[in-house]
């Protein structure tokens, strides 16, 4: 294909998208009754179109689904179907199909043929349903084969490359003679006589005599009106061409002329007038036949095509156009101060203002990168529906503050840990339908999803009013895991934290639907990626919530540059609490062979940062050391000593190379002014580095 | 030539464009029957055909041929409908309309240049 069409290509498939969010909406919409026609018709819109676009690029997978799918919508739009609970079940499970298929389709893949057909199945016996008697039946669908149907302009059913009937033997005439004779209204119709024997043309030579006869006296001519009649004499050039097809010619002017065609006959041979095969079925595509070899789980959301592009509010484009323009004028201002002596401080006046400019082009910069979090809860209400139809719950999933803003990369790495934690709420943190009447809580579990932007955060909550966190189990399991010392006692909110723990899983059975156990840690590992921290709440009995607290921006982090030796740390201002001097600290050491540290009436426990990442510095002088309290989010402060705070300031976050094996403890890197790298640490991650085990000492990072 | 396009997919109107483009035909896009109108308002001089989508949300296809059909300005103009649907009733409703012609979709692009020559004469 060329590189125009593989464009539109991928545009279409990026229009599948919103369509297929359209959709959804519209179908959800209907389940809770809040739906007019309105959302009627763009719901059958929303298939249509993407059945258009599927032809157009000969997706024949995409488009048969579609059709089908469309087939019901008609009906129900033409209110030839009503819906029910049921049927709009069997909708959303087609729409969730036609997502599964536009995916492949997008990435190449095989299609779980039996689950497609079954869907397909459902979408049939609704559209059976629907046709009542006394309407025609839906045009016989057939297989609908997204030919290139070919039309000039009247010619009607006959698509290009396709035989207009089966070849009975040779056809029989030679030549056909089409009268035609407009009648009033044929011109206002829009209809040409010149359109109409152009469009024979194409069907073979013509021959077109006018035969004015009929014309009345010039002052009974009716302007405007066509009063001539023609003969047309027609040659065909394919040798099967029937009746039909000439007529349908004249399809647009039915009604608006007087039409005699007949085939002038070579002798003793008998002409059939052969109807338009619309039912010569396209070669029959083989099924999709390979076995399921890899069984296409779109909620997986493998590899989802990131979409580069970014649909932008034109308020803020005018907005940065705006500060740009100012901030040249800003510029050449200085520049002219800096090149006269003696205005020293209209340089430093100048240069606030650059200072604020920047602040606000930087802001505005962000925000075009901000989208609203809606289409990932959206997306999420699928994930539960699977989830809940799996484990035969009962459950809603309810959004709030949907229109939340953040940036567009974090929502797409956020959308596989926001997976997890939403299958994990049903699968293991609702109870099932019974054990919750029997506690006294409703049937149906809920799920709550809700997002709200606090000063330079965004914080994303996942709750469920389900069981609870087991701590008993997870803390039995953790002693058995060598993860806490057999004698440690732990707080609830301390135990909650263990299951972030890599590898740690409590999960009886596998469940098919999280794999083994929680996978806690993978999900905390992406939120880190997210430079977000993850705090985790539970009440036995009542459910558990967890809170992901996410940047504006991955680009630009606040920090505090720490010095270790010669090395350069970041440490993100957020999760700074406070500094302190090590001399006179009120540190206590523990048999074990850690050290605690007491600030604001606590106890917390106090590590060497250099030691934890296994670059001790050279020994110095307490009196010349740091502490900073780090709050990773949770409750469980911890300190750090350090050599020294160099400074406060904004980083650029640069991501580590995949190629780096990930460290625990850091997250990224960024180049400071001098050009010397400073690595981006991660509180959460130190934190679980200083509590693997509670020794201090340097072989903490020996594997 | 210049035409009319109108369609509320982004596919085909992407798809029509490039389709006239290389013919050197220019194509003015609208993506519903209201914007369409508007955007026939803007042409000057009229354009020498149009090409319109039926399913459409506002106003669609045979609401907005009815409308220019009204149109003393745009007396004559030949408008196609251009879309999936095969059945019969909607191309009787698209004809009394006033509909010209009808190409479906998916389109062969060749044809659709033919249909728009046979019907403006123009090259």
């Amino acid at each position: 294909m060329s590189d125009p069409m593989e464009a539109i290509k991928q545009s279409f498939f990026e229009e599948c998208t919103e369509l297929l969010e359209e959709l959804e909406q519209g179908l959800l919409a209907l389940q809770d009754g809040s739906a007019d026609e309105e959302t009627i018709g763009a719901v059958f819109r929303s298939v249509h179109s993407i059945k258009g676009g599927a032809g157009a690029f000969a997706l024949d997978g995409l488009s048969r689904f579609a059709h089908e799918f469309e087939t019901v919508l008609d009906l129900v739009r033409g209110g030839r179907l009503t819906l029910d609970a049921n049927s709009i079940l069997v909708l959303l499970r087609a729409a969730d199909m036609l997502a599964d298929i536009a995916t492949s389709s997008a990435e190449g893949t095989e299609m779980d043929a039996p689950v497609e057909a079954a869907i397909r199945a459902e979408l049939t016996d609704l559209a059976t349903s629907g046709a009542a008697p006394g309407h025609a039946a839906p045009e016989p669908a057939i297989d609908f084969a997204p030919i290139a149907s070919d039309l000039t302009a009247f010619d009607g059913e006959v698509p290009a490359g396709q035989p207009a009937a089966p070849p009975t033997g040779p056809t029989q005439s030679d030549v056909w003679t089409i009268h035609f004779e407009p009648l009033p209204g044929l011109l206002a119709s829009g209809n040409e006589p010149l359109y109409l024997f152009r469009a024979l043309a194409v069907l073979g030579e013509v021959g077109v005599v006018c035969d004015p006869t009929g014309l009345p006296a010039l002052a009974a001519i009716e302007m405007g009106e066509l009063m001539i009649r023609w003969m047309v004499t027609l040659r065909p050039s394919a040798g099967d061409l029937t009746r039909s097809e000439i007529e349908n010619v004249f399809d647009f002017a039915d009604g608006l002329c007087h039409l005699t065609v007949s085939p002038r006959r070579l002798p003793g041979v008998d002409v059939a007038p052969e109807p338009v095969a619309g039912t010569v079925p396209a070669a029959t595509p083989a099924p999709i036949a390979t076995p399921p070899a890899r069984r296409v789980n779109a909620s997986e959301h493998r590899a989802r095509p990131q979409s580069s592009s970014v649909r932008v509010d034109l308020q803020r484009i005018d907005n940065l156009v705006n500060l740009v323009g100012e901030i040249v004028i800003a510029q050449a201002m200085l520049s002219q101060i800096a090149s006269e002596p003696d205005r020293r401080q209209e340089l430093t006046a100048s240069l606030d203002m650059l200072t604020q400019l920047t602040l606000e082009v930087q802001d505005t910069v962000m925000s075009i990168r901000a989208l609203p979090i809606k289409p990932l809860f959206q997306r999420m209400s699928r994930i539960a529906r699977e989830a809940a139809q799996m484990t035969g719950k009962d459950v809603r999933l309810v959004i709030d503050g949907e229109g939340t803003q953040i940036d567009k990369t974090v929502i797409e790495l956020l959308a596989d840990p926001l997976t997890h934690m939403v299958r994990n709420a049903i699968d293991h943190g609702l109870e099932d339908a019974e054990t919750r009447v029997a506690a006294g809580k409703p049937r149906q579990g809920i799920v709550r999803l809700s997002a709200a932007q606090r000063s330079d955060r965004v914080l994303v909550e996942i709750s469920d009013d389900g069981a609870g966190i087991g701590r008993d189990r997870v803390l039995a399991k953790a002693r058995a895991q060598g993860l806490v010392d057999q004698n440690a006692t732990l707080a609830p909110h301390e135990i909650d934290r263990l299951l972030f723990l890599p590898g740690f899983s409590t999960s009886e059975e596998v469940s098919e639907l999280s794999g083994r156990g929680v996978g806690m840690d993978v999900v905390n590992s992406a939120i880190q990626n997210l430079s977000g921290t993850i705090s985790i709440q539970s009440e036995p009995g009542k459910g558990t919530t967890l809170v992901v607290s996410l940047p504006l921006t991955l680009a630009i982090l606040d920090g505090m540059v720490l010095r270790v030796g010669e090395d350069r740390y970041v440490m993100p201002l957020a999760a700074i609490v406070e500094t302190m001097m090590l001399e006179g600290a009120d540190i206590q050491h523990l048999a074990s062979g850690g050290a605690l540290v007491r600030t604001h009436g606590r106890y917390v426990p106090l590590h060497d940062l250099g030691d934890l990442l296994g670059r001790p510095a050279p020994a110095r002088p307490a009196a010349d050391r740091t502490i900073i309290l780090v709050d990773p989010g949770d409750d469980a402060n911890f300190a750090l000593i350090i050599d020294d705070v160099e400074a406060q300031r904004q980083v650029v976050v640069k991501g580590l190379a995949n190629t780096m094996k990930r460290v625990p403890g850091i997250s990224a890197a960024t180049i400071l002014g001098n050009g010397r790298v400073a690595l981006i640490l991660d509180s959460t991650g130190l934190q679980s580095l200083s509590r693997v085990t509670n020794r201090t000492g340097s072989e903490r990072l020996a594997s | 030539m210049r035409v009319l396009a109108i369609d509320d997919s982004r596919t085909i109107r992407d798809l029509v464009e490039l389709t006239l483009a290389r013919e050197g035909f220019d194509a003015a896009l609208a993506d519903d029957g209201e914007h369409g109108l508007e955007v026939l308002g803007d042409m000057s001089p009229r354009p020498d055909a149009i090409l319109t989508d039926i399913n459409m949300p506002r106003l669609d296809g045979l609401g907005f041929i009815r409308k220019v059909r009204d149109m003393p300005d745009y007396d004559g103009i030949p408008i196609l409908v251009l879309t999936t649907e095969s059945a019969r009733e909607l191309r009787h409703k698209a004809r009394e309309a006033g509909a010209t012609g009808w190409i479906v979709k998916p389109f062969d692009p060749a044809r659709l240049v033919g249909a728009l020559r046979t019907v403006t004469g123009l090259q």
